[in-house]
């Protein structure tokens, strides 16, 4: 008894609980990160395809061929529930989730094997898998080659395949390049002018003479147009000479053009080191690439520019903002009942849900200033909206608004972190106020301010809900940034990884499909969040080396 | 002439000082909030002089220094009364420019505050905050301020290095370079030496002794041997009051009152 009072008293069941605490945490965090790490990246990993016979309800074999991307265990009972047949004496039966492709010829990607119907399963080498432009992938066997409506007759059908994909996928470079860059410059150019000439007509200086010029410029914009899609239609000509004749696993064969083919690969000749290789293909198209079929498909990129576009924004704005803000209420303003008033006011600000920041930017920002900037200075595009609507500025406005409580509160803390004897050295050498803070004061709360704006950062990253009212689509049909004057385009609607996470998840179409999407994207927020932390770590760090010494 | 001389008899400064004078002080009551940190002060402090501040802790002499150049402003209720005139001038006018002042009247506190930037520029500070651009005249004050200060010969090979590499002796020789960089009429040295070690204390005395040919100084001290040995004049001040205030050797040998004496030799404080 005394025993158990000595150890209680010590403390050591305190620090085991603190220890346990700690512990938990770390578990959460870690558990966390490899739950989203393992089912997003192994999502890119090149599983072999397996040829199964499998024995169908009614009796009759059926071959498929596809890649096992889960096992799971279900109740024999369940599985009777639903119909299907389940041999007495087992109370569990394994099965399996195999992505088939094939859609277009199938009518689906996926389908449940059950492991006791399996007859037999084999990876013959043959088996390719090709990703395509739209239909999901196709999963079967490379017969031939044709080039022009001609079937090659080489000996290495592969190799001719490989070869006539390059072509095709720099074609497609080509084309891309033509249609985001120029076409999409004449087109916007063309706009640009439509809407000249609107203005003008609202104006009444719609003269003879200033249409004429319209006109012209409009005819040569034109020519140029006409010129560039000659040259795309022989681009996609091109594209179009070569097609490949497949076979799926069952037997069918088909002819399947180049210009659908993205990329192909034969899992199961891979060794390990082909394999990583084509993980870090993957993961870098991934990276790279535009979203395909309904987002479930291809590529992030627009959704990361976005997000890191948007967050930088909202530090431009956020940052002189909340420090001004901070400065006037710890140095000028006269501490008292007032300024405590608005310190609850603003530590409340960092408590309203965030959807309530999108109700209010909607509402003032989008409709209110964006309506009044539309008729005073964008009226000849109207009635379709300019600002009038969802777009970048609005969208980051919304989020510095949401995050101004962070800055003001880690700001006042960082000023307040200055001791008065700097200040007095200052102002005793015969500076002003205003001296003093810009020159003194303000560089040594300068890790305070970054303080702040590492947590707006973290915060505004992640967050979806506003968002979804100010300005973030499932699809934006360009970037917010591009070579068209003048370049940072803030009315345009943009993508969001936190929205694209939702939309992958929730609103898509093919969810077998989209779920590895969900985690890998997740995943990716979470590293950009880490990123765009760590870049403001460093200033941080960068900033207190240079001001240390205060703390003592 | 008249005036100044009841005034300064009432306190025991009986005869007329044999310097110019550079502050008088008349009449002076400061309040923080409604209590009453220093009562009736009246005093006239010599040019080119050191005059200490002696007295028990809590007695009002940095608070009084701290008149002297407008620092007590920035408490929001402190509250002054009464008149200082710096070289006959009101310092609490209301048309005075508070910077000019503090630019004419340097301190320098008891612990050593240098800025979190180079040597160099701790002492161009003042400088360039007057204005002062040009790379070679700025350079040239720097020099002219660190040999002042008595510090240039140990930092001269590193005046892009932080002030936080200096020791505490030097960070407040430091300190002392900066506020002469600005060419101050009065110098005011609030406990200057009580962070040191004697070593570092020995050198910023020699500098004090060196420093009072060109400036007026006011030091406060707790230290009665430093007072006796580096001052001219002493005030001895107790709750708020001036007690006495006279030629340092007169209080420290034959003091005009009992309070005085109970204090330099020990009987409270």
């Amino acid at each position: 008894m005394k025993a158990l009072a000595k150890w209680i008293a010590d403390g050591t069941p305190w620090v085991w609980l603190n220890a346990a605490a700690v512990s938990a945490c770390i578990l959460l965090v870690v558990g966390l990160l490899i739950l989203i790490g393992v089912r997003g990246i192994s999502h890119f990993w090149p599983l072999e395809v397996q040829e199964i016979v499998y024995q169908q309800a009614d009796g009759s074999e059926l071959v498929v061929a596809g890649q096992i991307r889960e096992v799971e265990s279900v109740t024999a009972a369940r599985l009777r529930e639903s119909g299907v047949e389940v041999a007495q004496g087992s109370e569990h039966v394994t099965r399996y989730l195999l992505k088939t492709g094939n859609r277009d010829i199938i009518g689906q990607d996926f389908r449940w094997i059950l492991k006791p119907s399996i007859k037999s399963t084999s990876t013959p080498r043959s088996m390719a898998v090709f990703e395509r432009e739209e239909w999901g992938v196709f999963i079967g066997r490379l017969i031939g080659v044709r080039e022009a409506g001609q079937l090659l007759d080489g000996a290495d059908t592969w190799g001719d395949f490989q070869i006539r994909l390059d072509r095709a996928n720099g074609l497609r470079d080509e084309i891309r390049d033509l249609e985001k860059g120029r076409i999409g410059s004449v087109n916007y150019r063309l706009e640009r002018l439509r809407l000249k000439q609107r203005g003008l007509e609202l104006d009444g200086k719609d003269d003879p003479a200033s249409l004429a010029a319209i006109e012209a410029d409009r005819q040569l914009l034109q020519q140029e147009y006409n010129e560039l899609e000659l040259e795309l239609g022989r681009l996609y000509t091109e594209l179009q000479r070569d097609a490949i004749v497949v076979n799926t696993v069952d037997g069918q064969e088909l002819e399947l053009s180049m210009s659908s083919i993205i990329d192909a690969h034969r899992p199961n000749q891979m060794n390990l080191a082909d394999k990583s290789g084509y993980f870090l293909h993957n993961l870098w198209k991934f990276v790279a690439n535009d979203p395909r079929e309904a987002n479930t498909e291809g590529g992030i990129f627009p959704a990361i520019f976005g997000t890191v576009l948007m967050v930088m924004l909202m530090s431009v704005f956020v940052t002189p903002l909340g420090v001004v803000a901070a400065i006037y209420l710890k140095e000028y303003a006269r501490q008292g009942l007032f300024t405590r008033f608005i310190r609850i006011a603003v530590n409340n600000l960092a408590g309203v849900p965030s959807i309530v920041y999108g109700v209010f930017g909607l509402g003032f920002f989008v409709y209110t200033l964006g309506g009044s900037l539309d008729r005073l200075f964008y009226p000849e595009a109207l009635p379709a909206p300019t600002f009038g609507t969802g777009g970048l500025l609005w969208a980051s406005l919304t989020l510095a608004l949401l995050t101004l409580p962070v800055v003001i509160v880690s700001t006042e803390e960082g000023l307040s972190r200055i001791p008065r004897s700097i200040r007095e050295g200052s102002l005793a050498l015969g500076a002003t106020k205003w001296e003093t803070l810009w020159r003194t004061v303000l560089p040594m709360a300068s890790p305070g301010i970054m303080t702040g704006l590492i947590l707006a950062v973290a915060r505004a990253a992640g967050e979806v809900a506003p968002l979804m009212l100010v300005g973030v689509v499932k699809l934006a049909p360009a970037l917010p940034l591009d070579g068209n004057a003048p370049f940072l385009h803030l009315d345009r609607k943009f993508m969001h990884l936190g929205f694209h996470i939702y939309d992958v998840g929730f609103q898509s179409p093919n969810v077998e499909a989209a779920r590895p999407l969900v985690y890998a994207t997740a995943l990716l927020l979470v590293v950009v969040i880490v990123l765009l932390n760590l870049v403001a770590i460093q200033v941080r760090s960068r900033l207190s080396e240079r001001y240390r010494g205060l703390e003592s | 002439m008249k005036e100044q001389d009841k005034l300064t008899s009432e306190k025991g400064l009986n005869k007329q000082l044999p310097h110019p004078t550079a502050v008088t002080v008349t009449d002076l009551d400061l309040y923080y909030g409604k209590t009453r940190a220093l009562n009736e002060i009246n005093m006239i402090i010599p040019e080119k002089q050191v005059t200490a501040f002696i007295g028990p802790s809590g007695c009002g002499k940095s608070t009084l220094l701290r008149c002297f150049n407008r620092l007590n402003d920035l408490i929001d209720i402190c509250r002054i009364e009464g008149e200082i005139l710096l070289n006959g001038r009101d310092i609490y006018a209301d048309d005075v420019n508070v910077p000019e002042l503090r630019r004419e009247v340097g301190i320098v506190f008891q612990k050593p505050n240098p800025f979190p930037k180079s040597i160099y520029e701790n002492v161009a500070y003042g400088l360039r905050i007057q204005g002062m651009n040009k790379r070679r005249q700025l350079d040239e004050t720097v020099e002219w301020a660190l040999k002042g200060a008595a510090l240039w010969d140990e930092v001269k090979d590193r005046l892009n290095d932080s002030a936080f590499g200096l020791s505490g002796g030097q960070q407040q020789r430091l300190v002392i370079a900066r506020a002469i960089a600005v060419q101050p009429k009065c110098i005011l040295l609030d406990e200057p030496c009580s962070a040191l070690d004697p070593i570092s204390t020995l050198k910023v005395e020699e500098l004090i002794a060196e420093l009072k040919s060109q400036y007026t100084i006011i030091m406060v001290t707790h230290n009665m041997q430093q007072a006796a040995r580096v001052s001219d004049y002493t005030a001895f001040m107790y709750m708020g009051e001036l007690i006495e205030f006279g030629a340092t050797d007169q209080i420290f040998t034959k003091p005009h009152l009992k309070k005085t004496e109970d204090y330099i030799t020990g009987r409270y404080g």
